[in-house]
């Protein structure tokens, strides 16, 4: 039963994908141009051509794309011409250092703030007017402040990563069930392995949660960043090709993007599997 | 001089703090009873008088308004390891295997234990109780009465002075009750364990208990009797009820539940018993909940 909607789901996806790039094709395709009365010989020799090109990349101006640039990502020609690997790599190094860094504070602080009603009242009106702050409005300060655009970029996505992974170490800790707690309290078991062994094991999916939630968004965040600081990355990749107006790069970087931000989520999807449990 | 108690519980009392515009409520107050090594006592009241309160003090978990416990002497002021709970919702940690819940207890008493002897310990305990078959299965994957039983089999564990246990076995059926209360019979004459057990069930209670404590409706309840169970030991389920005793005690009991205090079991049995008192008409009539 299962098996068969998967089956299906997946044919109706492939229909859905075809019909998609069947009226993409359709609505690229090269234009009669009208020449009225024009001699055709005059035409061609003035370099005006019966047959207009579209200006809207085709799917096989895509497909190309695609192809020129998988089948060498690393290369590097320049400082404005890298590999999209390398490119690419920029990007996740920069999503992944602020966002470990966003853990390191986020999850002991959510530790506190659930586990100390005091530190909860004192620490959440900071946290709800800095929670809703465009991370990207941290910029201008921090390219000001650090005056590196790469280390200001981590910065960014640090500042947007800490949020939801605090809030939900947070929940998930004050929400651990008491009777797990008096359990560990009978059996006399000391602050350090109660937090490591049952405390953490039992918020665990919620933290994880809260993770996958600010991966999302340092994701989103991190091509913005750098359209905004320029230098390398997926998103100052964008820009450059927007400049060059190589539209069918562009594409090709934003299906890229929406492929790497899936493997991303599956990644933290499949972590959050990994920590979950079946409450009884 | 006689030698003091091994439990002693002397004027207990827990008040909690008022709600908003509100009384504080005494749950209960003048708690006074004892528990000799070896006992297995239950306690019987209706619902809301403050059973678990009262286990939660003796586990250390809450602390009573006023009055004192002492285990052998030593006041009791937090929950340590010579006490092992049994929680009325069993309180398994659902993210380990039966394996490591019991090995968390066994770890946490005996630091010095190595792997090998942790593991000897908990494959004891947890075939005392017949879930070895189970051994490597998470929580979610047992029936509640075995959940129960490893619950049981991780408070055995750690080998404890005193046994709590609250309601172990009410949300169970009638059947797996059964069998998970010869277990405990079994195990506790084995091994001559000292039990504190809240009931609701008079029957159970029989079974199990050499002492029976009789607590009043809250609020201000208090323990109205203290009897021992004149049926001889060892007792079973399916010969208990041919004991001479049974059918008295047992109505004495259900009488207590129904009607509320009475001439106490031990002054009945001596014969002097003075002339019934007619329940007070205002006194709602409850039938035991299970
Ligand atoms: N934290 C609390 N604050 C205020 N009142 C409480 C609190 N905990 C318990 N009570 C009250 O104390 C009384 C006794 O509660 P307790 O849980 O000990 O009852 P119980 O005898 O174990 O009942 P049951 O048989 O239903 O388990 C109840 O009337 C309850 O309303
Ligand atoms: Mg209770």
């Amino acid at each position: 039963m299962s098996q068969s909607l998967r089956l299906r789901g997946g044919i109706v996806s492939i229909l859905i994908l075809l019909v998609f790039l069947g009226a993409w094709w359709g609505a690229t395709l090269p234009t009669q141009v009208d020449l009225g009365d024009m001699d055709p010989e005059y035409a061609a020799m003035m370099g005006l051509d019966t047959v207009k090109e579209s200006d809207i990349p085709t799917p096989g101006d895509i497909g190309s794309a695609i192809w020129t640039h998988l089948s060498d990502p690393f290369y590097v020609a320049g400082s404005n011409d890298m590999g999209i690997g390398i490119q690419l790599a920029h990007s996740l190094w920069r999503v992944l250092a602020g966002f470990a860094l966003a853990a390191l504070v986020a999850v002991p602080l959510g530790f506190l703030i659930g586990m100390s009603p005091l530190m909860h009242k004192a620490l959440d009106p900071y946290i709800q007017i800095l929670k809703p702050i465009s991370p990207l409005a941290w910029m201008p300060l921090a390219l000001y402040i650090i005056q590196d655009a790469s280390i200001s970029s981590i910065f960014v996505i640090f500042i947007c990563s800490i949020w939801p992974m605090m809030v939900n170490t947070a929940y998930g800790v004050a929400s651990v069930r008491d009777d797990w707690l008096a359990v560990a309290k009978t059996l006399e078991v000391g602050p350090i392995k109660k937090a490591f062994k049952v405390i953490l094991p039992a918020a665990a999916p919620t933290i994880l949660t809260g993770m996958r939630i600010s991966m999302g968004i340092a994701w989103l965040v991190i091509v913005a960043a750098e359209m905004l600081v320029g230098g390398t990355g997926i998103g100052y990749f964008i820009w450059n090709e927007w400049n060059n107006l190589d539209l069918a790069n562009v594409i090709f970087a934003i299906l890229l993007i929406g492929v790497v931000g899936m493997i991303l989520d599956m990644i933290f999807g499949l972590l959050g599997k990994a920590v979950s449990y079946k409450e009884v | 001089m006689t030698t003091p108690a091994f439990i002693q519980v002397d004027g207990l009392e827990k008040t909690f703090p008022a709600p908003m515009g509100q009384e504080p409520v005494t749950v209960f107050q003048n708690l006074d009873f004892e528990i000799e090594k070896g006992e297995f006592v239950c306690l019987i009241g209706h619902s809301g008088c403050g059973k678990s309160t009262i286990l939660n003090i003796l586990a250390g978990l809450d602390a009573a308004t006023d009055g004192y416990v002492f285990m052998e002497n030593r006041q009791v002021t937090g929950p340590g390891l010579d006490r092992g709970v049994v929680f009325q919702g069993h309180a398994l940690m659902p993210w380990l295997t039966v394996r490591e819940n019991v090995a968390f207890a066994v770890k946490s008493r005996f630091k010095r234990h190595s792997k090998d002897e942790v593991n000897a310990q908990v494959e004891k305990y947890v075939d005392m109780v017949g879930l070895t078959p189970a051994i490597d299965k998470k929580p979610h994957q047992l029936s509640g009465g075995m959940r129960q039983r490893v619950g049981i089999a991780r408070a055995f564990a750690i080998e404890p002075k005193m046994l709590l246990m609250d309601e172990p076995f009410g949300a169970l059926d009638a059947l797996t009750r059964g069998v998970i209360q010869d277990e405990l019979l079994a195990i506790c004459q084995a091994t001559n364990q000292t039990v504190f057990m809240i009931t609701h069930d008079v029957d159970e209670a029989i079974l199990l208990a050499d002492k029976i404590l009789l607590m009043t409706n809250g609020p201000f309840a208090e323990v109205a009797e203290c009897a021992y169970n004149p049926l001889t030991k060892p007792r079973s389920r399916q010969e208990m009820h041919h004991d001479e005793h049974y059918y008295p005690f047992r109505n004495h009991l259900m009488d207590f539940l129904v009607n509320g205090p009475s001439t106490p079991y031990a002054d009945k049995l001596e014969g002097n018993e003075p002339p019934p008192v007619e329940a007070p008409a205002d006194r709602p009539r409850r039938v035991v909940n299970g």
